[in-house]
């Protein structure tokens, strides 16, 4: 079974959200020309990501949905589409997080879980973390979205993997930082390496969104990419300029990769679970381990 | 026999940068900065420096160089030589000039105070600069772009609303040595890259005559200070001398204030900077 995937590598308006919907609908509708089973926006691509204090002026409460999020969830009666937005919940809490909207409806929101505060960033400032990580169903298989920091961890994307998802689907709003003499900013270089080990370790398809343009001097690097079961690379875009990224993904590579090489058959969640219990006990290690 | 397999060499970090990816960014840096809030002009000071002819590529690269103009800022005692490099540049770009005099604003102010002294004099030809830059900005609707690097910048090497006042600062990143390196990339011409620089302030003055370091040398210490997080005694130990060491951190330290907007002393539950927060790109 083949799988399109477009990964829309735009720039955004900060804090401009209905600009930011025209251009989504003007990728979906391009993704859709090209036969594309499902888009994929950066991380906050509704709303630009430097929010700082325009954070809870362009929060979105998916129950009350404004009409900018009504016209997206429309959209994906045609194609799925994964889109981020700030979200507020019921209790005003707001988190950055992206939605999978498919057929009319949306199926799963993740919200992102570690919140870089650190260096340039500061978003543990404006926003809550999320608490959960889950993989969840689409009419092509079981898949889970992962925002920026939460796959610069190694545990979300394999607890992703363990629940089920044979594509991760991930969404950055990444500044470009680390300009050494060669060839690429290290930020970049870093990503590539790490998803390209998850394709790898986990014998599963990385979809990865990454968003362009300029938010002060701070300027994102874009480089969507798709990796295979195998770990190679299916295609990695330039690092500048606005792009429709498509990318034809053969799920039949999962069946032909996991027969060579079960690491997901191997894996031992059982010694996994009793070994976190123990160090989050704090417990000296037992004749197990 | 043992087959030994000696440790590799570490290497000591290097400010080496891709100038074409360095070149890709600062280019639609100043692209996107000033376009996107309305503009479609630059101004800058162009002194004949290393500094402001590479600015003045970059802008003319991202903006056409019909829509950046280059202005010579000379003082009566300025060289002619800086005034000649500054032409060899819009000769070679293209792009749209202006010579103002800045001697009867600078010396409007000096003639009047006796006792001036060089540094305070330097000053006031700095912000004299500024002054006439603004001006141009608003005549040729275009937002000012600053010259500073990174090393002027962590020294305190500029004065404070003279040449470091600018809406963007598109090489501030940029260490001298680095600076050079893109110039090189970018086709300034060799004869302003390879000459000592020297803010024109008197005959022969050099900066790294003024700083007592050359810039080769001192970049390379704040490259491992600042980047890379080394603490003073990391870097005795990498080779610097302990003396040049300190000197350089306390001078980094006492100039912070030039790197920073004025505090405001906080009376509400909501005050600018501290908890006003967005950025300059808002809405944009």
């Amino acid at each position: 079974m083949q799988l399109r995937v477009a990964m829309a590598q735009i720039n955004t308006k900060l804090g401009g959200v209905v600009d930011n919907l025209d251009k989504h609908l003007e990728y979906i509708d391009a993704a859709i020309d090209q036969k594309s089973d499902v888009v994929v926006f950066p991380e906050l691509s509704l709303t630009g990501y430097v929010l700082q204090d325009l954070a809870p002026t362009v929060a979105v409460q998916p129950q009350k949905p404004t009409s900018s999020f009504s016209q997206l969830i429309t959209a994906s009666q045609s194609i799925d589409i994964m889109f981020g937005f700030v979200e507020e919940d019921q209790r005003n809490r707001f988190f950055i997080s992206s939605a999978y909207a498919s057929k009319g409806k949306i199926i799963h929101i993740h919200r992102k879980v570690y919140l870089p505060t650190y260096g340039l960033f500061d978003e543990g400032r404006f926003f809550a973390s999320g608490d959960t990580i889950r993989a969840f169903d689409t009419a092509y298989g079981r898949v889970g979205m992962l925002i920026c920091e939460d796959f610069w961890h190694a545990s979300p994307p394999y607890l992703l993997w363990l629940d089920g998802a044979d594509v991760l689907f991930l969404a950055s709003a990444s500044p470009g930082r680390g300009l050494t003499d060669d060839g690429e900013i290290e930020t970049s270089r870093w990503v590539d390496r790490i998803n390209k080990g998850y394709a790898s370790l986990f014998t599963s398809f990385v979809v990865h969104a990454n968003r362009v343009g300029y938010e002060d001097g701070l300027h994102f690097w874009g480089g969507a990419s798709a990796y295979d079961p195998n770990g190679n690379t299916i295609v990695r875009a330039p690092s500048t300029g606005e792009s429709l990224v498509i990318a034809d993904l053969d799920l039949n590579q999962l069946h032909r990769t996991r027969a060579r090489l079960p690491l997901l058959r191997d894996e031992r969640i059982g010694l996994v679970e009793r070994t976190l219990r123990r160090i989050t006990n704090n417990e000296k290690p037992g004749k197990d381990g | 026999m043992v087959n030994i397999i000696e440790p590799v060499k570490q290497e000591f970090p290097h400010l080496h940068i891709d100038t074409r990816l360095a070149r890709d960014i600062l280019v639609g840096f100043i692209k996107s900065e000033i376009e996107r809030v309305g503009f479609k002009h630059a101004v800058l000071g162009l002194s004949g420096g290393i500094d402001s002819a590479l600015s003045c590529f970059l802008a003319a690269e991202a903006l056409g160089p019909e829509n950046v103009l280059a202005v010579r800022l000379p003082y009566r005692l300025s060289s002619q030589e800086s005034y000649d490099h500054a032409q060899l540049v819009i000769d070679q770009l293209g792009v749209q000039t202006r010579t103002i005099d800045i001697t009867p604003i600078a010396d409007g102010l000096i003639n009047q105070i006796p006792d001036m002294n060089r540094m305070r004099q330097a000053n006031s030809m700095s912000r004299s600069r500024m002054i006439c830059l603004y001006d141009q900005s608003a005549e040729f609707n275009a937002l000012v772009v600053g010259t500073c690097n990174k090393t002027e910048i962590l020294l305190g090497y500029s004065t404070l609303y003279g040449d470091s006042a600018c809406a963007i600062s598109p090489i501030g990143d940029l260490y001298k040595t680095q600076v050079r390196e893109l110039s090189r990339a970018m086709g300034v011409p060799d004869i302003i890259i390879d000459k000592a620089p020297t803010a024109d302030l008197w005959a022969g003055q050099t900066d790294e005559g003024e700083l007592g370091f050359t810039y080769a040398e001192v970049d390379r210490l704040l490259y491992l200070l600042i980047d890379e997080r080394y603490c003073p005694e990391e870097c005795i130990a990498a080779g610097f001398d302990a003396a040049f060491v300190h000197q350089v951190i306390a001078r980094v330290q006492r100039n912070q204030f030039k790197r920073i907007l004025p505090p405001i002393a906080k009376i509400s539950h909501r005050t600018i900077g501290y908890d006003y927060l967005y950025l300059r790109d808002w809405g944009t």
